[in-house]
């Protein structure tokens, strides 16, 4: 330990004449650039903090001389594409959703609007391509549940499916036969269901299965099992299923269904979002 | 090597019989197999310390034995774990970047990324960064003080206490025992128990520096002090909690809303100031000297940006919650802290390069040298880095996107990371009396590997930070959103798999390490070539210049 300060060979600057351990320090100054540097960013925080709200005071604090708050800031962007929409918004709360369709300026505006309404409230069942997946059905098929045309997309995206917190909600639910067929009939009504479209697995299974099918489905599915948007009975004989094409998962569902929910949206969204997201999923696969 | 076989196949039965309190269907067995577990766990810890790993010839040091009456036990424990954890913190890493990549990977429910992401957290911010901190501390203030650790055997019981924290933690996570507060997710009672280990460290620290023999406080001592005094105040106050049973496990915080919001990211970005930044100031205040032979640059610059650095740290938290219900003049004051605080930071960097002005040349032979430099920019990149962050106008770019973990990132695996192998690289060779490290060919090895996985880790977390960002404000003329989330979340996929590959690339590295650590503790030397084809000095022989 040595109080007595040296000069460093290689740099020739003096030490300040501690050392520790056999480390010394220089008595280099600090580099120019680095405290003016250090001041300009003082000095900028005194300006900032005069323009700016900064400083607490009792019960508020300073606001600065701009008047800048983040909530104003946030309501008048939100104000300018408000006040960028008015017009289109108002004339889509306004018109029919057949008017709509039938003005190129209203549809596309309406179809971007759904478009990002669909990504923030859709997008997570359906899919963000309302690609859908198993339960949650394709939106760009031909093929609709409770049917393709405008005022029926309407009527579904407004009141939900089988949504309980909704009065016109659509509504039909198949019965679980698994309480009404036997094994036997279950097996031999699911075969018959594929041949519809391909090839049951027992050519004669399938055969026993059309009157047990004719008894007991055909009432809400069709004599051909083409479906009934009515009861939002499902086409079987087209290659779109909802819960699988096997005749194993088909005897799933008629032993015991599943139903998927879909909710109500007129309540939560209003107009004329609803209306927006109708015309974006019709122009995905509507009109039948 | 003594006992041998015997410590794998009891710490084989030991991990067996906790698989089967795992999978116990009834409570005794689970109880059972408990028991089962803890006493063949003793039985290896036992059997190890009576073991023997060294070649033939090689002198054997007794891990607790002391060096020139200073007490070096607890540092050789410090840096085995130090090592330990940091592989396991860099292997969870590995897994948890996997799992954002392939979200089939997230293994309900102790593996779902929700456990596994403070896992890696607190695995290499507090296991490996804390044991850093904890060994190199007490090896600097001993050195430093001329002083032998205060409190006889409190440095055994602070390096314990913390590794039962650690392991309390790290279990607690896995359980899904947590307070959901970033970086700070132990509970109650565990929180309690740091408690009581910080303050038996910070008595340690300050008997020992109170009973020096120097007359002056050396500057990588200011800097611990802070770092342990900081941390205490802040552990304390964002932890405070009442608990719903004094045997259960949830607690509830002191605090509600904004104002819970604002305690913990005060608390977030001092851990970041005060472990992270002001305890790894501390090191490269020890280290870089000493490993480059020189005096360091100047002694009035780290006494202002010492000031300066923790003065103005403390208030820069709010930065956190830019554009949240925080009002807006807090927003303004962390902002404006953060600028300021750039140069103070900028004072160490400047310090630590300018401290090897006159001992360049050793970057070309020295990868221990390469690697403390390589740490010193990444700081440097990450405090100019930080304050561009805090601007409001680049926060609601950057804000909650990937960019602020590609940040965060090239500070721990650049800045701290780095000095932290350094340090340790150091230390070993000394520790246990070797002449130099087994192979200094394996330490340039972890440089490059560390390195790329460090470039490719920032520099991919940049582009899909701010590609995210970009996609999340993305209108389209009319005024409405592009992007649904989900669609953002897919296009992250090729930069999460990029980045997985940069954390095996710093992993790999880090097992190097690993490897190249404990061959030279037991004794091994590699026979090799010097590099740049000059003999190089081995940090042993730098010594005893003082």
């Amino acid at each position: 330990m040595s109080e007595k300060k040296d000069i460093d060979e290689v740099s020739g600057v003096s030490t300040t004449g501690h050392e520790w351990d056999g480390i010394k320090e220089l008595d280099n100054p600090m580099p120019r650039w680095w405290v003016w540097t250090f001041y300009a960013t003082i000095v900028w925080a005194i300006g900032y903090t005069v323009a700016y709200p900064a400083w607490p005071l009792v019960s508020s604090a300073t606001q600065g001389v701009l008047g800048y708050s983040s909530r104003s800031e946030f309501s008048t962007t939100m104000d300018v594409v408000s006040a960028q929409q008015a017009d289109l918004r108002q004339a889509i709360a306004d018109k029919s959703l057949e008017e709509i369709l039938a003005d190129e300026t209203l549809r596309r505006f309406a179809t971007a609007a759904g478009d990002a309404a669909f990504k923030v409230n859709c997008s997570q069942c359906h899919g963000s391509g309302a690609q859908g997946s198993a339960g949650y059905p394709n939106l760009n098929d031909d093929d609709w549940l409770w049917g393709g045309d405008i005022e029926s997309i309407h009527q579904t995206i407004a009141h939900g499916v089988r949504f309980a917190g909704d009065d016109d909600t659509r509504f039909g639910e198949m019965p679980a036969f698994g309480d009404i067929l036997s094994a036997d009939e279950i097996r031999q009504v699911a075969a018959h269901v594929v041949s519809f479209t391909g090839t049951p697995s027992d050519p004669a299974l399938a055969e026993a299965g059309a009157q047990v099918f004719a008894d007991n489905c055909a009432s809400c599915h069709g004599d051909n099992g083409q479906g009934d948007i009515t009861f939002g009975a499902p086409n079987l004989a087209d290659a779109i299923w909802l819960y699988g094409s096997s005749e194993r998962e088909i005897a799933a569902q008629v032993r015991q269904p599943k139903h998927g929910v879909m909710p109500a949206w007129q309540a939560r969204l209003g107009d004329p979002t609803v209306k927006q997201l109708s015309v974006y999923v019709y122009s995905l696969g509507g009109g039948q | 090597m003594r006992f041998g076989t015997e410590i794998v196949l009891v710490g084989l039965a030991a991990f067996a019989a906790l698989a089967a309190a795992g999978l116990a269907q009834d409570s005794a067995f689970q109880a059972h197999m408990w028991v089962l577990f803890f006493v063949l766990l003793g039985s290896a810890i036992v059997l190890m310390r009576n073991t023997s790993f060294a070649p033939e010839g090689a002198a054997s040091i007794p891990l607790k034995a002391d060096t020139d009456g200073y007490m070096d036990g607890p540092i050789r424990y410090g840096v085995i774990a130090t090592t330990f954890w940091g592989v396991v913190g860099f292997l969870v890493g590995v897994i948890v970047a996997l799992q954002l990549a392939y979200p089939d990977l997230n293994i309900e429910p102790w593996f779902n990324f929700g456990r596994t992401r403070p896992l890696h957290t607190s695995a290499v911010i507090f296991a490996f960064g804390g044991n850093a901190l904890i060994a190199t501390s007490f090896y600097v203030v001993q050195r430093t003080s001329r002083a032998r650790l205060f409190g006889g055997n409190l440095a055994w019981f602070v390096f314990w206490g913390y590794q039962l924290f650690i392991v309390m933690a790290a279990t607690g996570y896995l359980l899904g025992i947590t307070q959901s507060r970033e970086y700070a997710e132990p509970e109650w009672y565990v929180d309690l128990f740091l408690t009581i280990v910080w303050v038996a460290y910070f008595i340690v620290f300050f008997g020992t520096i109170m009973r020096r023999k120097e007359p002056h406080i050396y500057v990588a001592n200011w800097f611990y002090l802070s770092f342990i005094v900081t941390i205490a105040m802040l552990h304390i106050v964002n932890n405070l909690a009442v608990p719903v049973s004094p045997f259960g496990s949830k607690s509830y915080s002191l605090f509600a809303g904004v104002q819970d919001a604002l305690t913990q990211w005060w608390y977030g970005h001092n851990a970041v100031g005060f472990f992270l930044t002001a305890g790894f100031l501390g090191m490269m205040y020890y280290f870089i000297p000493k490993q480059a032979d020189r005096p360091v640059y100047s002694y009035r610059l780290s006494i202002i940006h010492f000031w300066a650095l923790i003065f103005l740290y403390i208030w820069a938290g709010p930065h956190h919650l830019h554009y949240t219900a925080l009002p807006d003049w807090a927003q303004t004051l962390g902002m404006v802290f953060s600028i300021m605080l750039w140069m103070p930071s900028w004072g160490g960097m400047i310090n630590g390069l300018m401290t090897l002005s006159g001992a360049w040349d050793k970057l070309r032979t020295d990868p221990i040298i390469r690697m403390m430099v390589l740490a010193v920019a990444f700081y440097g990149m990450s405090t100019f880095e930080g304050p561009l962050m805090s601007i409001k106008a680049v926060n609601s770019l950057s804000h909650y996107t990937d960019w602020t973990i590609g940040h965060v990132h090239s500070g721990a695996l650049g800045w701290v990371g780095m000095i932290t192998f350094g340090a340790l690289y150091y230390l070993v060779p000394k520790l246990w009396h070797r002449e130099r490290l087994y192979s200094l060919r394996l330490v340039t090895w972890h440089f490059w590997l560390a390195t790329l996985g460090i470039v490719v880790y920032a520099a991919v977390m940049w582009v899909s930070g701010i590609q995210q960002g970009l996609m999340w404000r993305e209108y389209d003329s009319q005024g409405f959103l592009v992007y649904s989330f989900a669609e953002t979340v897919a296009a992250m996929h090729p930069y999460y798999v990029l980045r997985a590959l940069g954390g095996v690339l710093f992993l790999l590295g880090g097992i190097v390490m690993a490897y190249n650590l404990a061959m030279t503790i037991l004794g091994h030397q590699r026979e090799e070539e010097p590099i740049g084809g000059t003999v190089v000095q081995p940090a042993a022989t730098i010594q005893n210049a003082g």
